[in-house]
């Protein structure tokens, strides 16, 4: 082999990754908290006897779902330091994290909302019949009788998404925010040491990754509710 | 907001001349479909293969295509692209690593472009492919054999030819997925769509038209590709059979 690896740029650089890699997970987190938040409200609109609500809901879905995700923080890029501008006159100090929260948060709602909606499907609507005749309105048999049983069903695929969340978040890497893997390939360029960097980087996504995968499925066994 | 909106834009001539910005929106269209389509291509047949592999009574065989699968799908695309680009070259012998570095950027682009989205997508296939042929019931693998056939035959033609058929609405899907995921390649300087809308930005000034114009040509895409889908899944859905994986 004619390449000489050198490893010696990681050690230093430890701090700059660790600084890096709360930002991924800042990016992450948010995106999964806001996305099955606005998901979930998606995901009832939806279904709901609203024509009005549930063509909205689903104009949402499938215009981000129809969109590349780099187009859409590129978007939020163009969109949010303008409106942030416009609110509170210009003195923000990290544009580039807010409208990434924002690209993640919206767009991670679309893919969560159709899981969840699946999940709600999946529970039979003689269900919502007996709520509804029980005398709970609609909104309390969703929150009460559906939504928890559907939740249920539901948490191995969401966690799946969250994990393709945290890898899609190195998208980041557009905007010029140095979340882990920005922050990976920016030393790497500096100490002319690219091939460890980022070799490093894909080693340590995929050892986060494959770890809460196998998580999953241990978990998937065990709360799976036999019918 | 005082934005100046201009269309017209479009039809301007480009600062190097011989040609209007419409052109270099419609070159990144079709820069988006040549590295979709020809990535497409090498995930089909290598996640064929790796999904028949999944499914041989072979550890070994099958262990390598699993181990396949998780190392593509737990590594971000980004990071992928990154290493086919800027890794690899040097890590081959050195003579192809600086044949390969000697040779057109727009050359090298293409090649990391298309083996990382290929290989990537892949997995995936594979994975559809496996459970393709584990939603079929086991008896259709032992009449084959019970029949005479061998194993090859018995995947050539009972298990692939209804595996193939039941598989197509979650092809359709990834079909979009690799058209979407083509944007990610513009990130080594590729100029496909996405980038075309970044470039169009830094040239006229107009960044909504761009994004707006952009944007729509991702949603036409996807359309198209829909509607194509679902006349082929109509045309090739087997009697009985009603849905397939996920």
């Amino acid at each position: 082999m004619g390449y000489d690896f050198d490893w010696s740029s990681i050690p230093g650089a430890l701090p700059f990754l660790w600084h890096g890699a709360v930002i991924t997970l800042e990016i992450t987190a948010i995106a999964i908290l806001v996305g099955i938040a606005w998901g979930t409200l998606l995901a009832i609109m939806r279904l709901s006897p609203n024509r009005a609500l549930s063509w909205f809901a689903a104009s949402y879905v499938n215009l981000f779902r129809s969109l590349p995700l780099l187009m859409v923080i590129l978007w939020f890029f163009l969109i949010v330091p303008a409106v942030l501008r416009n609110l509170f006159g210009g003195a923000i100090s990290d544009i580039r994290l807010a409208s990434a929260f924002v690209a993640f948060a919206l767009f991670e709602a679309a893919y969560y909302s159709e899981i969840i909606r699946a999940g709600i499907q999946s529970i039979s609507s003689g269900q919502i019949s007996a709520s509804l005749a029980l005398g709970l309105s609609y909104g309390q048999s969703m929150r009460l009788v559906i939504l928890p049983q559907a939740f249920r069903n539901m948490v191995p695929l969401l966690l799946t998404q969250a994990i393709i969340l945290f890898q899609d978040t190195s998208l980041v890497y557009v905007i010029g925010l140095s979340d882990f893997f920005g922050t990976a390939y920016r030393v790497g360029d500096r100490d002319g040491r690219i091939v460890e960097l980022l070799l490093f980087a894909g080693a340590v996504y995929f050892v986060i990754c494959y770890g809460a995968s196998w998580l999953v499925r241990l978990l998937q066994s065990r709360i799976t509710i036999v019918r | 907001m005082g934005y100046h909106w201009d269309w017209g834009v479009f039809f301007r001539t480009v600062p190097s001349g011989g040609a209007t910005y419409l052109d270099w929106f419609l070159q990144g269209i079709e820069w988006t479909l040549i590295v979709s389509a020809c990535s497409w291509a090498l995930a089909l047949v290598v996640g064929s293969v790796l999904g028949v592999l999944r499914t041989v009574p072979n550890r070994l065989l099958s262990g390598f295509a699993t181990l396949y699968v998780e190392i593509f799908r737990n590594i971000p695309l980004l990071v992928q692209l990154f290493i086919w680009y800027f890794v690899i070259p040097e890590l081959l012998p050195v003579g192809l690593g600086t044949a390969i570095k000697q040779s057109p950027p727009l050359m090298q682009q293409f090649l990391a472009s298309w083996l990382c989205l290929g290989l990537f997508t892949a997995a995936r296939v594979c994975e559809q492919v496996r459970a393709g042929i584990g939603s079929l019931a086991r008896g259709q693998r032992n009449a084959g054999l019970a029949m005479g056939l061998t194993l090859p035959q018995t995947y050539r033609y009972v298990l692939l030819p209804m595996a193939f058929r039941i598989i197509l609405p979650p092809m359709t899907s990834e079909t979009l997925n690799i058209i979407k995921n083509s944007s990610v390649v513009s990130t080594i300087g590729l100029v496909e769509l996405s980038r075309q809308a970044q470039q169009l930005v830094d040239y006229t000034a107009q960044p909504y038209e761009a994004f707006i114009a952009v944007s729509a040509a991702y949603i036409a895409i996807n359309a198209v590709v829909m509607m194509v889908m679902r006349t082929v899944e109509r045309r090739a859905r087997v009697p009985g059979f009603i849905v397939a994986g996920k």
